[in-house]
């Protein structure tokens, strides 16, 4: 299963610039970065090529970071394609804690992030069903 | 001018000659009971030495931590028979400070409130509409029984509940109000946003109790009511409101010296300082029965005003408080100590033990925010656990203290570290 980095974040400038300041430095990249907020704080969300060396390279920098087990799924990038999955977490009583996307251009597709409390679970379900979990190296490397 | 004219004018010498019999009665009293026999024994004191006031800087002080350690009752000097009630001081649970009293205590402090009020122009004509919390908290109670000794009609409104409380003022046409600022100052916006002006309610005068206040927003109280402040001091420990209070003259709050033996000392040393040196006020309570406190430590930073008011009372002034010795904060009247939310804090391990409180006001009301370090190794990498928490932490909080804080989760590292003396209380209210 890939990981996402978690950075804790303060809600406050220059938040951001001094993570992919880091990142940059240590020549890591960045394929998604998302950010969830609660007001005071929130959390940035990264998908990198390196996510365990990009997360050790964060935390060495005083940076509170973490890894996240999520699930990942190719799926067309066309209309109902998201719906088709969202449907089936639904009905299997999966809870989404957090979801993003982004889209390939170059192969007409699209790759979907799910955070869910239980990423084995899910993997099968969508598995079952037919959709393509991509792994780690996939991921970083599409 | 004089609600008990004799004993508020009384000579100097008589008024002293007063003190010193009640609190030969207190000390005697107090000698008998579990916490100062055990005291006094210890300390090697003969209480039958006492033959003037100026013995009183031979006793040691009572400090509110000794009240806690006397939990529930080492400092009461009568039968549980003769008890009828007790109070509590606000901000802590459980193991908190409790008074007790029994009926004679509460009629003179039912005299003594009115008093005090009368002092500020008070009379059986008013109305006076009691916006302060009642239950074990003294400021509802305790103005309750002073305005109804005195024969003005009391609506015991209590707090909150904004549209009742302006249907009152209205209906009832209330003359005197008892409030916290901070509830005053959210309340007159309300009854601005309803279309009244303030100006234009029955409303002359204003006690208002529970957290401290600057002068300024006094004024500002007073300008954007439409009515005359009143200043008034007081402490659980002591009875509660009625203390000292202003008169209207207000240039200081008198104590009320036939209950009270009123010293200044240094926080430091506890060397009593002179009339008009500032310092800690430390006060004896030599008129009540169920529970005598013998210099009791207030905490409350203050000086006595040495020259006579002239509304002709003997009873000397205190000045304003100041602020306090300790690190007391007073949120919304709630008495909170910041190791209290420190004790919370650190049994969390997914916190760090760095913290700070940062207070301001909102639309008249006291917020709380504080601002802890997350632990890194426990950082779980969602939203979710965080507010989870969060929510925790308040919970926790609010169980123990009362009132609602706002947490803010902060970088490890980017607070003042814990040791030394790092400032641990921001206090952004205009007061």
């Amino acid at each position: 299963m890939p990981h996402q980095v978690s950075v804790f974040a303060e809600n406050k400038p220059g938040k951001i610039s001094r993570v992919t300041e880091v990142l940059s430095r240590n020549n890591i990249n960045i394929r998604a970065i998302t950010i969830s907020d609660s007001g005071d704080y929130g959390i940035i969300k990264l998908l990198l090529d390196k996510p365990l060396e990009g997360n050790e390279c964060l935390k060495n920098e005083g940076i509170t970071s973490t890894l996240k087990d999520i699930v990942a799924i190719i799926i067309d990038d066309s209309p109902g394609g998201l719906h088709k999955a969202a449907s089936l977490l639904s009905s299997s009583n999966i809870n989404v804690e957090d979801a993003y996307g982004f889209t390939i251009r170059e192969k007409n597709q699209a790759v979907f992030v799910f955070q869910v409390e239980n990423v084995p679970l899910t993997e099968k379900l969508l598995k079952e069903a037919g959709f393509t979990i991509i792994s780690d190296k996939e991921l970083y490397y599409l | 001018m004089y609600l008990h004219e004799k004993i508020e004018t009384l000579p100097r010498k008589e008024l002293e000659a007063l003190q010193l019999e009640r609190f030969n009665k207190a000390v005697t009293a107090a000698s008998r009971t579990p916490y100062y026999s055990k005291l006094y024994a210890e300390n090697k004191i003969d209480i039958s030495k006492i033959k003037t006031l100026e013995h009183i800087k031979d006793l040691p002080f009572t400090a509110k931590n000794d009240l806690r350690l006397s939990y529930p009752d080492g400092m009461v000097a009568v039968p549980q028979s003769e008890i009828v009630r007790i109070h509590a001081s606000s901000g802590t649970t459980g193991k908190s400070t409790v008074i007790f009293h029994t009926m004679n205590d509460i009629n003179n402090w039912a005299d003594q409130v009115a008093r005090a009020m009368y002092s500020a122009g008070a009379r059986r004509e008013d109305v006076f509409q009691n916006m302060m919390g009642y239950g074990l908290f003294t400021g509802g109670l305790g103005l309750h029984y002073g305005a109804e000794r005195l024969g003005c009609m009391v609506i015991p409104s209590s707090t909150g509940n904004s549209l009742r409380q302006i249907q009152l003022l209205q209906d009832f046409k209330s003359t005197i109000i008892h409030i916290t600022p901070s509830y005053a100052l959210h309340l007159v916006e309300v009854i601005k946003e309803h279309g009244i002006n303030p100006h234009d309610l029955s409303i002359k005068k204003a006690f208002f109790g529970a957290e401290p206040y600057s002068e300024a927003t006094k004024e500002k109280l007073e300008n954007l009511w439409g009515l005359d402040a009143y200043n008034m001091y007081g402490l659980s420990e002591m009875n509660g409101p009625g203390v000292a209070a202003d008169c209207i003259y207000k240039g200081g709050m008198h104590i009320a010296e036939d209950y009270y033996i009123a010293e200044i000392i240094d926080p430091e040393t506890g060397e009593q300082l002179p009339d008009g040196e500032e310092g800690e006020l430390v006060l004896t309570h030599i008129n009540r029965e169920a529970m005598p406190i013998i210099r009791y430590r207030t905490r409350d930073r203050t000086r006595i005003v040495p020259e006579q008011c002239k509304c002709g009372k003997t009873h000397r002034r205190i000045e304003r408080i100041k602020g306090r010795t300790d690190d007391l904060i007073i949120v919304g009247g709630v008495n909170v100590f910041p190791s209290q939310i420190e004790s919370v804090l650190m049994n969390v391990p997914e916190v760090g033990n760095n913290y700070v409180i940062v207070l301001d006001r909102v639309d008249g009301l006291d917020r709380m925010h504080i601002q802890v370090e997350l632990y890194s190794k426990l950082f779980q990498g969602d939203l979710k656990s965080l507010n989870k928490l969060n929510k925790e932490i308040v919970e926790k909080l609010r169980a123990l203290i009362v009132i609602n804080p706002r947490i803010e989760f902060m970088e490890p590292g980017s607070l003042p570290p814990s040791e030394g003396k790092a400032k641990r209380v921001i206090d952004k209210r205009e007061i």
